[in-house]
């Protein structure tokens, strides 16, 4: 059973249960705080275990801020381009360092 | 998908990245009532900050080792929009415990399980899962809840 927000990278992947809250990426139960959709989704998602075949379950719950963040999340345009770039570089640079002192699996 | 592809490129990778993906839907039914399951949580975020992010392995916890907060910076997630200082919202373990003494559950697993979020499919698929399938059998889970961050 998985509980989360991204529903093409999971649809993609196969899974048997999913239960999909439309959220920005960080808190697959709901809203920091929010206890009562942190119960409601895991009730949501237990109640999947009753289907006899893979269920994909896309929950009511909303974010209740603006829904800015869905076209701002991994945005690339002229201000970030070259700060992404050098994101990239130190990435690489970091992974082939772990490489050869030999922090890899 | 598109979008976080746009994104790696943007950084300089050359070659895509390749999501994981099984060629068929594997399913197993629940065998029990939901009050008589043992139920366990599987994160991806991190228990054990101390170990080097390259080298971390699957973990098995016990739930009685709980962190107050786990790592969670060095992961990919909406970091403008919202925040993870409220474990509950990616690790509901007091929710899980609310809804065993209401019965709607049986009870918590010994273990909760960390898993790495890993570029190698191979260290994920034939190390990690593994390990935690076998840890769930050890301790009777019937369901296990991913919640990736």
């Amino acid at each position: 059973m998985v509980i989360g927000s991204a529903m093409d990278i999971v649809t993609h992947c196969k899974v048997p249960r999913y239960l999909h809250n439309d959220l920005p990426l960080g808190n697959p139960l709901g809203e920091p705080g929010d206890r009562v959709a942190h119960k409601e989704t895991l009730l949501n998602a237990l109640a999947l275990t009753s289907a006899d075949s893979p269920i994909v379950k896309v929950s009511a719950l909303q974010w209740s801020g603006d829904s800015d963040w869905k076209s701002a999340y991994n945005r690339v345009d002229d201000s970030n381009r070259e700060s992404l770039l050098k994101m990239g570089e130190e990435n690489r640079r970091r992974r082939a360092a772990n490489k050869s002192r030999g922090l890899t699996r | 998908m598109e979008r976080t592809r746009l994104y790696y490129r943007a950084q300089g990778f050359e070659k895509d990245y390749v999501w994981a993906s099984h060629e068929e839907t594997p399913f197993t039914p629940l065998a029990k009532p939901l009050p008589e399951c043992t139920v366990t949580l599987v994160t991806t975020a991190v228990a054990h900050p101390d170990i080097p992010k390259p080298v971390r392995k699957a973990e098995s916890i016990p739930f009685s080792e709980v962190p107050d907060s786990f790592l969670t910076d060095e992961l990919s997630w909406d970091k403008e929009t919202t925040h993870t200082d409220d474990r509950e919202s990616y690790f509901p373990v007091e929710s899980l415990n609310a809804l065993t003494d209401e019965g709607v559950i049986g009870s918590l697993a010994k273990h909760f399980h960390f898993v790495p979020t890993q570029y190698s499919h191979r260290a994920t698929k034939e190390e990690d899962a593994p390990a935690i399938a076998a840890a769930c059998r050890k301790d009777g889970v019937d369901i296990a809840l991913l919640v990736p961050i």
